[in-house]
């Protein structure tokens, strides 16, 4: 007999027959569209969990790229609008490379799939304007462009805006831990800043 | 003789794993109790969590209504588990992973190794998993030749320390920062001499130490909070950061999940991925959560196995009252409102559960015969359940284990005089008068003889009225 045979024939053993029908799940909560999505709240609760946030119109990204990461090495995914990128920076295209070269890059600029505003969330689909999850992960500073109409209001409305079968990454503020005496510490492995640049 | 059936549910082994401790509750209990330093750490860690975790938990209007959805998904779960297990490995599957099943912790050890081995590795990453706690796995790779690094903070520090875990989300709460200074110092390869206690460098140390593991590992181990029945995608929900290097870095990434973790559809997410920040580290969103399904060409392993893990989940299916302890989401939120908890630390329990809902998952996993005394280290007082995100009735299934646990004979004689007594009013009314006697006791019962003082040594006999209701009543 199989492990799997095993495995299912324990479990069924142990529910029995005849099974008991489930009752139905109550989905009294706030379902998906039944709240506005709130820019003010996206930007209270980012920078609540301590995301730096600029707002500008897309046309002035690229200004407030060049404050952030001017002068420096980034890399950036296969599709990032160019007009988001100063001169003053010096991009590399991710065209796979190795771990070893992203970590030694300063920073890193995408686009971004979803924003959920309770939350203060930030999803990233691997959509070609966002890249392979290891761009977003070893780079020190992570300047992420979200469009408002990207901006949903709670989770369920976020989970309806992605395909499973992407990776995703869902990013609340910057690497932390709650390891230490269960306080809060922000900057542990992944990037240990987070700037979020909403555009109109 | 009845057919002997194969399939029976079965409690985890013996010899192999963390599932069972060296002693009963009460005496490592007691000796936690002596530890001041040990309290102090865990009150003012369970206190500060309990204040974040209510706050925004008040933020959200319907937490009630998520609570209910997400026990009736639990519950639902439970109910078709074989069905929604055979639909998530097709899914798996479909999308270029490989599963696995386990029957035990011996079966999984043996799983994992030989994937190891087969990757050509000598050392694996491991993202925090109760499940690989629970069997023992670093052990069993360490005994293959392979070294397991374990990447979450609190896991380092235990680890670093050659100490136990002591709590689902935070292994390493029963330290403060002095002590985890302590520890980096004498154990960190190459760490600062100048190190301070101060969180955030001992943060940055972490961040250093670990990197260059990060980025020259082939092979890492995970355990998934969430694996969804209708897609095949896992989901990890993490803090620091080590759990997406795990998850994107290496070549071949192995996930050992419980198979009670599974969740019928995507949609199901949006209750626990509200439900579990908040009632688990009081924050409204983690800092990363990453969701998988199965392989994506260019991005991430691109070998994948999910290992399905039973190690007695099947017996405990199989209690109707008990297995709504397989509903648990590993928040820990019933750690931290637990007044036992909050004084004993999670050692005493001697699981790798400890806790509430330690207290009732251990036995049912291990049968409760080998954890006959973890029904007992509660006061019943029901915190646990109000904290609950999922609504596991903690309580009740305390009660039902205890009934299920050894009883002294002495016990059962004095139950069944008692039982006689209580069904013959005459002889009450004398059993009543005749309390007074129990004076003989001693103050609070400190004077009964074996095998009565063993009950009297942590209760308080109550010292009988100088007169009953009934003679009361006759002479008014």
């Amino acid at each position: 007999m199989s492990a799997r045979d095993l495995v299912l024939g324990r479990l069924r053993a142990a529910l029995g027959e005849p099974r008991t029908a489930p009752a139905p799940v109550p989905r009294g909560y706030r379902s998906t569209g039944s709240v506005a999505a709130d820019l003010d709240l996206l930007v209270h609760r980012l920078t609540d969990y301590r995301a730096t946030v600029h707002r500008c119109a897309d046309a002035d990204v690229a200004r407030t790229v060049d404050e952030l990461l001017g002068g420096r090495q980034i890399v950036v995914p296969p599709e990032l609008p160019r007009h988001w990128l100063p001169d003053s920076v010096t991009p590399v295209l991710d065209d796979n490379l190795t771990a070893a070269r992203i970590a030694t890059l300063d920073g890193v600029v995408t686009a971004a799939a979803v924003a959920v505003a309770e939350t203060g969330t930030i999803l990233l689909d691997g959509a070609p304007d966002q890249g392979r999850r290891i761009i977003t992960l070893l780079p020190d500073v992570h300047v992420c462009v979200v469009r408002t109409e990207q901006v949903v209001a709670t989770v369920p409305d976020a989970l309806t805006r992605v395909d499973p079968h992407r990776p995703l990454t869902w990013i609340s503020g910057p690497s932390a831990t709650s390891d230490i005496e269960l306080n809060r510490v922000e900057g542990v492995h992944g990037p240990r800043n987070l700037h979020v640049i909403i555009t109109a | 003789m009845s057919r002997t059936f194969l399939g029976m549910p079965t409690p985890a082994p013996r010899g192999v794993g963390h599932l069972r401790g060296d002693e009963p509750f009460p005496a490592a209990a007691r000796r936690a109790l002596g530890d001041a330093q040990l309290r102090r750490n865990l009150r003012h860690a369970t206190t500060t969590i309990r204040g974040k975790s209510g706050a925004v938990i008040g933020e959200v209007p319907d937490w009630q209504e998520l609570r209910a959805a997400g026990r009736a998904i639990k519950t639902d779960t439970m109910a078709r588990l074989p069905e929604l297990l055979e639909q998530l490995e097709a899914a798996v599957t479909a999308a270029g992973g490989t599963v696995h099943w386990a029957a035990d912790a011996v079966e999984a050890n043996r799983i994992v190794t030989d994937l190891v081995r087969a990757a050509g590795a000598d050392r694996v990453m491991k993202v925090k998993s109760m499940a690989t706690q629970e069997i023992g796995l670093n052990e069993a790779l360490e005994a293959a030749g392979i070294e397991p690094v374990e990447t979450d903070l609190a896991e380092l520090i235990v680890q670093l320390g050659r100490d136990k875990p002591s709590h689902i989300l935070v292994p390493a709460i029963h330290r403060n920062r002095a002590e985890i200074r302590e520890i980096f110092l004498r154990e960190m390869p190459g760490v600062d001499p100048g190190l301070t206690d101060e969180p955030a460098a001992l943060a940055a140390a972490a961040r250093r130490h670990l990197r260059r593991t990060f980025l020259s590992t082939k092979v890492a181990i995970s355990g998934a909070n969430f694996a969804v029945a209708e897609t095949g995608t896992l989901a990890v929900v993490e803090s620091e950061g080590n759990g997406r290097m795990c998850l994107t870095l290496p070549d071949t990434l192995i996930t050992v999940m419980g198979i009670e973790k599974v969740i019928p559809t995507w949609r199901d997410l949006e209750v626990f991925l509200q439900l579990l920040p908040r009632a688990s580290t009081g924050e409204r969103m983690n800092p990363y959560t990453s969701m998988w399904t199965g392989v994506t060409p260019g991005d991430g392993p691109q070998t994948f196995h999910l290992v399905l893990l039973d190690n007695g989940r099947s017996a405990v299916l199989a209690d109707e009252v008990g297995r709504q302890a397989l509903h648990c989401i590993r928040c820990s939120a019933c750690l931290n409102v637990c007044p036992v908890y909050e004084r004993t630390g999670g050692h005493a329990y001697g699981s790798v559960y400890p806790g509430p809902i330690g207290a009732v998952l251990s036995p049912q996993l291990t049968g409760v015969a080998d954890n006959a005394s973890l029904p007992y280290a509660s006061s019943l007082c029901g915190a646990c359940y109000d904290a609950c995100p999922v609504m596991i009735d903690i309580p009740s299934i305390l009660v039902h284990l205890r009934a299920e646990a050894p009883h002294p004979r002495a016990e059962a004689a004095a139950m069944a005089v008692a039982a006689y007594t209580m069904d013959h009013p005459a002889l009450y009314a004398a059993a009543q008068r005749a309390a007074k006697l129990s004076r003989l006791a001693g103050p609070r019962g400190r004077g009964l003889p074996p095998p009565l003082s063993g009950w009297a040594a942590s209760r308080d006999l109550p010292q009988p009225p100088s007169e009953t209701f009934r003679q009361w009543w006759a002479e008014r």
